[in-house]
């Protein structure tokens, strides 16, 4: 079982406290009507699908109840970071220096 | 006492017999034998019958490998396990086993028969020899395949046993408590970590337990286990006998089965059986040792032959002799040991039939001490005896040239073929391994997780080394976990170290076509079944080990996996590691179900979430259904009724009068601040600006993909409060998307959602009668058709209660839903059946609430919806706020897939003869068709009406709207059925009685 850090607890907690909710920075369109019929079936359906580091959305379902950001390497199942909702992806390069 | 039984030596009390059964004789054997040693102990050797052969077996092994010695063991009634491996099972009083896979008997057995056949069954005979002709399939292949397929019987009773579950986090987790893991246990708890020691035997020691004349620090090994166990207890290791590591997850996560009570002659009422710990290790060291190997050679499988370092075990710690004239066949110079130990004991040794030339000088003067013949380069070309060995077959070999045989008699052939670092755990994590073409084994390297590997489980032999390496992981865990400690010397005298070499199949004289040279013992698989999957095209061993079946059996190819890789890549003529090791998974040795599933079994599999009305249901005969997690009432037979009765009785009294029913289960959220409008209208398809305080509204809620997932009535309390309700089944999952897109697409709108599902208890009110019943308990509200009209709410006091007070249908006659707090629940209910009898009330459950709907054509999400199916498809244009610049699922509204002709769409159906037609029936357009017809939908409601005589359904069908009053046909195993499309609205569709 995956231990993951929540950005706003500030506590790192079992994976069963979490739910996984799909690939993360794919922002909703301002004004959907504007995209057209390809552009707004890349916003549905199409996703990134990493072998390596993935940008991902998870929720604190069972405890605060946040929405919030991870960079995950797919391969190893591992955690690189966490960060709240509306933050930029991080630099993953002193992430993962640290790590190692 | 049997002559096999040294008298005093070894681990077990000699003093204190217990008795036990194995294919209804009874045996004596001590206190601390298993039922392997205590039956070698009696002579046995004969334990079962092989999966596929079914060749007679004897005991291979002494430990959790053991892939022969399979019994079915039975602790009372309902408590009968198959697959107990013999080597495992500790002896208790009165404990009764018995063989497998024989009949009628062990000795005697007809499915012997397979092992003449044995053409039948070479690699992939599944793919192979059941292929034809067609026809044999169902009458002779697929009942043969079911009788002969299982391992042992399985258990017919429920498990009466109780499990336990234990979560545990620790400094140190050391898996393994030989050598190595004592050494490490040793340093790291003097550092003052807390320190986790566990093992799967039920004492510490390891190898040690079968070295006693080792000695360390000067001590007799197992005087000097007893002082090192007492030092770690007395620094507060916790040490964990009878528990084995069963899987390694992340993050040092590791998961432990215990077993607590199987060994006991009587256990503690009440006392779990098993225990499952979880496990979270700051560091751990896998001090998990090695596995002997066998030597693969024809006949290597009859009784009596088995590991030289099982034999070891057996003399050593539980003082059996397994053979009176043993022969011993190695590539190891581990075996020499086994041999002498047996020699100073009393057996003759008939012969060391080593595989190779050069021997180490010690070894061969200590042989020569004891008058053993050792026979330097030879193979072993086959044995004798059908129930036990009486002889083996020797060649000399030079070169490639195999020279004239030679039998050697005996009653016991031991064999080792070197040692297998066991590595299963470390694989569990991912951890990459290297071939070391020294020692022909794969060793660890690089590693995902904080662990480090010690002793014979990273091709380490001899106790010195073994130490001083377990001392050097728990100096690495130690540090890891900034503490410090000393590093320690243990010196040994008497070690024993070795090395060996490797072979595939042993060079023979004979047709190797004949010879049944196995490498998997329990899925009956030989070196020819290996080749020939090469041959047949198998170029991954992954391929290789599915098509033969190696190592796929219980014992997981914990003896076979390098054997079969050895053999593969001769076969393929490629190095080992080239052709790859099948990935290990857990659990490393078979675990019971009961020990995963814990306390989460029966009732507290999974919580039954229960209405405030729900006790008033039960103590009036109602029948219950199970919806989402909650319990829900089904309807309330009165004597002599049948569901189908109850349900007609209940929708005539409810269209009639007045029914009433605990709508509490209805999902609930708060939608409350000053956006909660804008918020409203960009979540549900309707328009919610111009819905005034007082009113409600159907609302719909689709996904960015257009398609509906949920819907309910919604009314506005005030400008900024909005009481949404949910699906039964769907309310975690809108609060979870109104979340999603609250918190992380429009922050900036102030609006807060609770969820009140559990906090109001619901009611629902219908039938003409419902004002009459309702009015006299309503305080501060006018219920006139005029001050409160279909589609309001209102807050006021229902029956003294505080309460919610919606107008609305779900069965098109006038209804109410009353909400009220939900401790309050059952008085509002026991309230209203009071003011009801003068108007015949009817409590009705949910198969009447859909009796009722349907026959409005009211949907259900998720029964008339699948996920596919948009607004239009529903026929629920009317709900879309056109007007609105967007809403969730809007931009998909206007799709070419979803504007496209063809989509299958919602509609009634009648059957022409009146037959009522089945849920989940497809619909064909043209009944004549070829096979396979042409499916244009399906029925997704089909119920009796009582209202209406005859039965009513809801179906999808491809352009179901253009298709008004047209013949569709439902095929159905008695004939195809003819029906009409009409409406969804099958009563009253003017309406006129929801306004009354």
């Amino acid at each position: 079982m995956l231990l993951i850090h929540c950005p706003y607890c500030e506590e790192t907690l079992p994976e069963a406290e979490f739910a996984y909710a799909g690939e993360a920075h794919i922002a909703r369109p301002a004004d959907p009507s504007t995209l057209s019929d390809e552009e707004w079936r890349d916003f549905l359906f199409i996703r990134t699908n990493a072998r390596g580091t993935h940008f991902e959305r998870w929720r604190h379902i069972h405890g605060c109840g946040r929405f919030f950001n991870a960079a995950r390497d797919t391969v190893s199942d591992r955690f690189l970071t966490t960060y709240k909702a509306g933050k930029a992806r991080p630099d993953l390069s002193a992430v993962k220096e640290a790590a190692e | 006492m049997s002559r096999y039984r040294i008298t005093g030596r070894g681990r077990v009390d000699h003093g204190a017999t217990v008795s036990f059964t194995f294919d209804g004789k009874t045996y004596q054997g001590l206190r601390g034998d298993t039922v392997a040693s205590a039956l070698l102990a009696n002579g046995v050797h004969l334990m079962g019958r092989s999966f596929k052969y079914h060749r007679p077996r004897g005991v291979v092994t002494a430990g959790s490998e053991e892939p022969n010695a399979l019994i079915g063991t039975t602790r009372g009634p309902g408590r009968f396990e198959p697959n107990t491996r013999a080597t495992v099972q500790e002896l208790r009083k009165g404990l009764v086993t018995e063989s497998q896979n024989k009949w009628p008997r062990l000795s005697f057995d007809l499915g012997a028969i397979n092992d003449r056949a044995y053409m039948l069954f070479s690699a992939g005979f599944y793919y192979k020899t059941f292929m034809w002709p067609k026809s044999f399939w169902d009458k002779v292949y697929e009942p043969f395949i079911r009788n002969a397929a299982g391992l042992g019987k399985s258990p017919t009773e429920v498990d009466p046993d109780r499990y336990a579950s234990r979560n545990l986090h620790t400094d140190l987790l050391i898996v393994g408590g030989g050598a190595a893991g004592i050494a490490a246990a040793l340093v790291a708890a003097r550092s003052g970590a807390r320190v986790v020691l566990v093992d799967e035997n039920p004492e510490m020691g390891g190898a040690l337990l079968s070295d006693p004349a080792v000695k360390i620090e000067g001590q007799g090994a197992w005087a000097w286990l007893d002082d090192k166990l007492s030092e770690l207890r007395a620094l507060g290791v916790r040490l964990m006998t009878r528990t084995t590591a069963i899987g390694y997850y992340h993050q040092n996560f590791v998961a432990l089965c215990e077993r607590l009570t199987d060994h006991l002659d009587t256990p503690p009422a009440n006392a779990p059986r098993e225990r499952m710990w979880h496990v979270r290790a700051n560091q751990v060291v896998l001090a998990q040792g090695a596995l002997e190997k066998p030597l693969v050679y024809d006949g290597n499988d009859r009784p009596g032959v088995m590991l030289a370092g099982a034999a070891q075990t057996y003399l050593n710690r539980y003082g059996v002799r397994v053979g009176d004239n043993v022969a011993v066949l190695t590539s190891h110079d581990s075996a020499y040991h086994a041999a002498f130990d047996l020699a100073d004991a009393g057996s003759r040794i008939a012969a060391v039939i080593d595989t190779r030339r050069d021997i180490r000088t010690d070894l061969l003067d200590a042989a020569k001490q004891r008058g053993i013949e050792v026979l330097r380069g030879h193979s072993a070309t086959g044995t004798k005896g059908r129930l036990r060995i009486k002889s083996v077959r020797v060649n000399p070999v030079q070169g490639d040239k195999v020279g004239a045989s030679r039998e050697i008699s005996c009653d016991a052939l031991l064999m080792s073929g070197g040692w297998t670092p066991s590595l299963h755990l470390f694989s569990h994590t991912k951890g990459s391994l290297s071939w070391d073409a020294d020692s022909n084994t794969f060793l660890p390297d690089r590693k995902t997780e904080a662990c480090h590997i010690a002793g014979a489980g990273r091709g380490l032999w001899g106790y010195a080394a073994v130490l001083e390496d377990g001392v050097k992981a728990g100096l690495a865990a130690v540090e890891a976990l900034s503490r410090t400690a000393q590093p320690r010397d243990l010196p040994v005298e008497n070690d024993r170290p070795g090395t060996g070499v490797s072979h595939t199949e042993l060079p023979t004289d004979r047709s190797p076509g004949k010879a049944k040279a196995f490498v998997d013992y329990q899925n009956d698989v030989t070196a020819k079944d290996l080749r020939l999957a090469v041959r047949e095209g198998m170029r991954s061993i992954e391929h290789v080990k599915r098509y033969t079946t190696n190592g796929m059996a219980t014992d997981q190819g914990k003896m076979s996996n390098i054997n079969g890789l050895m053999i593969a890549a001769d076969a393929l003529a490629k190095q080992p590691p080239q052709v790859g090791l099948t990935t290990f998974r857990p659990p490393y040795t078979p675990t019971s179900f009961g020990a995963f599933a814990g306390y989460l079994r029966g009732e507290t599999f999974q919580l039954t979430r229960k209405t405030p009305i729900d006790p008033w249901a039960e103590a009036h005969g109602a029948v219950f259904e199970p919806v989402a997690q909650w319990r829900r009432a089904w309807y309330f037979p009165k004597a002599g009724e049948d569901m189908h009765a109850a349900v007609a009785r209940e929708c005539r009294a409810t269209r009639a009068s007045a029914g009433i029913f605990d709508a509490s289960t209805l999902g609930k959220i708060e939608v409350a601040g000053p956006d909660a409008v804008e918020f409203m209208n960009r979540m549900y398809t309707n328009p919610w600006t111009r819905l005034a305080a007082g009113r409600c509204r159907y609302g719909l809620l689709l996904g960015e993909d257009g398609f509906i997932r949920d819907d309910g009535v919604i009314g506005r309390l005030s400008d900024d409060l909005f009481h949404v309700t949910t699906t039964t089944g769907g309310a975690a999952r809108v609060l979870n998307m109104m979340e999603d897109y609250l918190q992380t697409e429009w922050p900036d709108l102030n609006v807060w959602l609770t969820s009140t599902t559990e906090q109001w208890a619901t009611v629902a009110l219908n039938g003409p009668n419902a004002r009459k019943v309702l009015e006299p308990l309503v305080e501060g509200l006018d219920l006139s058709d005029d001050r409160f009209p279909h589609m309001s709410v209102a807050e006021c006091t229902v029956a003294g209660l505080p309460a919610r007070l919606f107008r609305l249908s779900f069965t098109g006659e006038l209804g109410f839903e009353i909400n009220v707090p939900a401790r309050h629940g059952l008085k509002l209910w026991e309230a209203l059946m009071e003011s009801g009898r003068a108007h015949d009330i009817c409590p009705y459950g949910t198969e009447t609430m859909h009796v009722l709907r349907a026959e409005k054509g009211y949907i259900i999400v998720g029964q008339d919806t699948d996920g596919t199916v948009t607004p239009q498809d529903a026929g629920l244009t009317w709900a879309i706020g056109q007007k609105k610049p967007d809403f969730v699922g809007k931009r998909s509204l206007s799709r070419p897939d979803i504007v496209g002709k063809g989509r299958k769409q919602l509609v009634g159906l009648l059957t022409e003869d009146g037959s009522q037609l089945e849920e989940g029936a497809q619909i064909v357009l043209d009944p004549h068709q070829s096979l396979p017809m042409k499916m244009v939908g399906h029925v997704t409601s089909s119920y009796a009406s009582a209202t209406l005589g005859h039965p009513i359904a809801m179906a999808v069908i491809e352009g179901g709207h253009d298709r008004m009053g047209e013949v569709v046909h439902v095929p159905m195993p008695d004939g195809v059925r003819r029906a009409r499309v009409t409406s969804t609205v099958f009563y009253d569709p003017e309406g006129a009685r929801l306004k009354a």
